[in-house]
């Protein structure tokens, strides 16, 4: 793999969050019985005509705003014709030559811990257009049914440059897209119903070498898939050209069951849509005005929080990245460090991070559904910072918060005793007797043995039933044996 | 009751001289008896007729009704209208029946009242100027039945003309309004682009398709387009403008308008005869008053050629729709998918549709888009620009509306350039997307000759006097065809 060099870029198909179609009324809620969220506009009946939805529109300038694009004041509209049966009028309405978001970048982090890197996307453009209905091939004994529920249903196709070099890079930009257009309200990001579907053009190099000839893995609409169908492709075309053939230009199907792309058309069957500017609809212009309002709508978008969470809360970029991956982590972070308070950001990030996003994980939640709320995490760590438990303790607090045996930590701590022995009378006692009763030990550490001194720290804290503060122990046991 | 203009007819319905149903039923018996011979109508339901004139006169009894409610009128079969099988004179659409009304429909007999006496047949998707190309057959020319009537609106032409319905409606994409008026005798009106709503009127050229009033009189076209035009949210082409009454200034006098005399259009190419009675009628507008200048429309030449680029790209995609798949024609048998596709469009369109249809996805496709479409839309551009220094110096622009009178049936058929070209004078109006109007200016041969008159942007209403005050001067208007009584 040393000496090629993967290009890779994505096209992703995000439908907008209307309430309507993009040309016509009919509703574009998902999963209702056939053909009947189709009405004569998206039927393509004689004689009808489209009229645009200035919600999509909105969404398409949230989007360009977001990723810090040109948002083009004209734009035009465009016919792709061909003929396919789950297309009622010939031609799929977008955009062409003229789109409405020009440009951007979204910068990702890939990998994680030490080899973790940040890596910026450019974006070419973004487009609105409809989507089409579907084919149905089972069930109709040699026909096939059509659906056109799903026809006219708002998609964005936001497009990148050739500008990933791995498919974890691929999947790095995929998640943080996915992430930002739920962000910013305008996808639901539903990939099993196809909400939200990546097209990877992969193609291989040597490197400094000119680009290779790609092709383009369709339909993606699993993160995993998008990586595993990247890894294979790249094995595909590095064997194919190391034996000496060259690549096609070609459009291919990932099969997720044999975890294998395969030839769906080559280049020659390539269609010529025979794009020119739809005359049923006007050029599309976004005033200044409106652009300034969609702007003043919008949320403290991702990088913009994330540069607050370093800068105010002293979180590593890592960490920062981590807790913006979508809006339900940043929102559940800020309401735990608004309740554990600013001083106590970092502890609050890796409860977050890392026991919270544990036992999500064990259970198969999302963040969305964790029984413990941000109030009641903030509550806990609170008791950490303030020395009223240790983070031991904190763990079976948590535990208790988790399985529903209180409805604060506060509650759980004085319900189960679990608060901290700070009393140093206390731990001076509990010392003195365990140094007693472990002479051994203690010679051990005295003759040199570091290791000693752990197995003394242990017997406190278990004399101590673990409620006695470690800090306090280290330091006193220290005393007591250097005395 | 047959010879009567709109105006009349809407005293004697007020006066309750004769009732909507009388009046719908005398024009219904006419169409029984003559259509077989004309052939104007493609679709007549006198039961839907009737009900609706009924519907009409209990609006006349309530005193809810507006000026034209209960006047029977014919729709060109391009207008979708619920119930009622819709055509376009295609065997695409043979057995269409539409689920909606097109808002023109809607405007004229939901709101205006007025009783539909059926739908008028046309040439396919209206592309044609003989009406040769539908595929319920020709229409004979009243006034001769050996000639055309002109197209594509050549059904509401004949219907006119043969005093089948009162009044009609056309569209006009290079002069399929003006061209069938002109050569049946007839008063139609082409309105500015975006003035009457494309919704539901199925498109052959979008950019260019605009629907319009056809009748004996330019009266009976302010009249009818008073109810016709309007701002459209279904329709994004459609222009947001106060609403207009186009009868307003019919009156006014002609002293001191001037009429501008496109030299290109006085230029070799136009028969003798329709030059010496568009003459005469330049004569009659300086009698008005009216001062005549010189202009010039120096591209129009290339307006022909222009539009043979961008109505056919524009119809190559929008009949796409018509595959097979969830209405209309599909072939009866057929293999896998593409060949159901080729069989269904190769039997269901007709020769002219299929050769504009292999025209447009020829300009459209990768590598000749350049040479052709955009620069037609160049061209389109300057064409429009023309104008626009024309109108400078002058208020209308006169001319022919078509180079010959009518021809026979058959004449040009076979020579698609030729058939191409009897929309010279008229096309440029399309590209500009101006409003025009034709109108009977005299005879040559017993044809009749049509004028033709094209204003500024918005100015129907001043065409509309300028035709008007013409026609209160002269007769040509007022002639019938000889041999249908």
């Amino acid at each position: 793999m040393n000496q090629w060099e993967v290009v890779i870029g994505i096209e992703t198909h995000t439908q907008l969050a209307t309430v309507s179609k993009i040309f016509s009324g009919a509703s574009t809620a998902f999963g209702a019985a056939p053909n009947t969220q189709a009405c004569a506009v998206d039927l393509a009946l004689p004689g009808v005509l489209p009229v645009l939805n200035r919600q999509a529109v909105e969404c398409a300038i949230r989007f360009g705003l977001a990723i810090g694009a040109h948002v083009a004041p004209k734009s035009v509209f465009a016919r792709k014709n061909y003929f396919y049966p789950d297309l009622p009028k010939g031609y799929q309405i977008s955009q062409f030559e003229l789109p409405v978001v020009q440009g951007g970048a979204i910068t990702v982090q890939v990998g994680s811990g030490d080899k973790a890197y940040e890596k910026t996307i450019n974006l070419t453009r973004a487009h609105l257009e409809e989507d089409a209905g579907k084919s149905l091939h089972e069930d109709f004994h040699g026909k096939s049914g059509i659906d056109l529920n799903r026809a006219g249903t708002p998609l964005l196709e936001i497009v990148t440059e050739p500008d990933m070099r791995s498919s974890d890079e691929a999947v790095a930009y995929a998640r943080a897209l996915h992430a930002l257009v739920r962000w910013i309200g305008i996808c639901d990001g539903n990939m099993q119903e196809g909400s939200f579907r990546c097209d990877a053009n992969v193609s291989v190099r040597r490197p400094g070498a000119p680009f290779g000839t790609r092709r383009e893995i369709k339909n993606l609409n699993s993160f995993r898939f998008l990586k595993e169908a990247i890894d294979f492709e790249v094995q595909w075309q590095i064997n194919e050209i190391e034996e000496g053939r060259a690549i096609q230009q070609a459009t291919v199907l990932f099969d997720p069951d044999t975890g294998e792309t395969r030839m769906m058309r080559s280049k020659e069957d390539a269609h010529d849509y025979r794009y020119f500017p739809d005359p049923d609809l006007l050029p599309l212009v976004i005033s200044a005005d409106w652009l300034e309002r969609v702007r003043g709508e919008l949320p403290e978008l991702p990088a913009q929080k994330r540069q607050r969470f370093v800068e105010q809360l002293g979180l590593s970029a890592y960490d920062a990245t981590t807790l913006t991956a979508s809006q339900e982590i940043a929102d559940f972070y800020e309401s735990t460090v608004s309740v554990a308070g600013q001083a106590a950001a970092k502890p609050c990030a890796n409860w977050v991070m890392v026991d919270l996003a544990a036992r999500l994980n064990k259970d198969g939640l999302d963040i969305a559904q964790s029984p413990v709320s941000p109030q009641q995490l903030g509550g806990l760590v609170l008791r950490i910072v303030d020395n009223t438990i240790s983070n031991n303790i904190a763990k079976k607090v948590f535990e208790a918060l988790w399985s529903g045996d209180g409805a604060t930590a506060d509650e759980v701590i004085e319900k189960q005793g679990l608060k901290q022995i700070t009393d140093s009378g206390a731990i001076e006692a509990l010392v003195d007797e365990v140094l007693a009763a472990n002479p051994a030990n203690v010679a051990e550490y005295r003759a040199g043995k570091e290791k000693a001194f752990n197995a003394l720290v242990g017997q406190v804290m278990k004399a101590a039933k673990g409620k006695a503060n470690p800090q306090q122990v280290n330091e006193l046991l220290k005393a007591k044996l250097a005395g | 009751m047959i010879d009567k203009t709109l105006k009349q007819l809407s005293q004697a319905l007020a006066a309750k001289d004769i009732s909507s149903v009388e009046l719908s039923t005398l024009f219904l018996d006419r169409i029984e008896r003559l259509n077989p011979e004309i052939n104007a109508f493609v679709t007549v339901d006198r039961d839907k007729t009737l009900k609706m004139a009924a519907a009409a006169d209990a609006r006349i009894a309530a005193g809810s009704a507006g000026p034209l409610t209960g006047i029977p009128v014919a729709q060109k079969d391009i207008f979708c209208a619920e119930g009622w099988r819709t055509t376009c004179g295609s065997k695409m659409l043979a057995d269409f029946v539409a689920p909606y009304d097109a808002t023109v429909i809607e405007k004229m007999h939901r709101d205006a009242g007025l009783v539909s006496l059926g739908k008028t047949n046309m040439d396919e998707f209206a592309m044609g100027s003989s009406n040769e190309t539908s595929f319920f057959g020709p229409v004979r020319n009243p006034w001769d039945r050996t000639r055309v009537p002109g197209g594509s609106s050549g059904g509401s032409a004949a219907a006119i003309a043969a005093r089948l319905a009162p009044a009609a409606t056309g569209t006009d994409t290079g002069g399929s309004i003006r061209q069938p008026a002109a050569l049946c005798n007839l008063t139609g009106l082409k309105p500015t682009y975006g003035v009457v709503s494309r919704y539901g009127m199925i498109a052959y050229a979008s950019s260019l398709d605009q629907g319009g009033p056809m009748g004996a009189t330019a009266e009976d076209c302010a009249l009818l387009l008073n109810t016709m035009a309007g701002f459209d949210a279904r329709d994004s082409t459609s222009l947001e403008r106060p609403a207009e009454d186009y009868t307003r200034s019919l009156e006014q006098p002609l002293a001191g308008l001037r009429i501008g005399l496109p030299k290109e259009f006085f230029a070799a190419g136009c028969d003798a005869g329709v030059m010496a009675a568009v003459q005469e009628a330049i004569n009659e507008y300086r009698r008005l008053g009216a001062t005549i200048v010189d202009v010039s429309l120096p591209n129009s030449h290339l307006s022909v050629p222009a539009y043979y680029v961008i109505a056919p790209a524009e119809a190559s995609s929008n009949l796409s729709r018509f595959d097979g798949v969830r209405y209309g024609y599909r072939a009866p048998d057929y293999g896998n998918l593409d060949d159901m596709y080729m069989k269904t469009r190769a039997q269901g369109f007709g020769e002219e549709v299929k050769r504009r249809i292999l025209i447009g996805t020829y300009v459209l496709s990768h590598g000749y888009y350049d040479a052709y479409y955009l620069q037609a839309q160049r061209i389109r551009r300057l064409i429009a620009n023309d104008f626009v220094d024309a109108f400078k110096a002058c208020d209308v622009i006169l001319g022919p509306t078509s180079p010959t009178t009518a021809f026979k049936l058959g004449e040009k058929s076979a020579d698609p350039v030729q058939m191409y070209l009897s929309d010279i004078y008229t096309i440029a109006v399309n590209l500009a997307g101006l409003p025009g109007m034709a109108l009977p200016c005299g005879f040559a041969d017993g044809l009749p000759v049509g004028l033709q008159l094209i204003g500024n942007y918005f100015d129907e209403a001043r065409l509309l006097n300028v035709a008007h005050r013409y026609q209160q001067a002269t007769d040509w208007h007022q002639r019938r065809p000889a041999g249908i009584a």
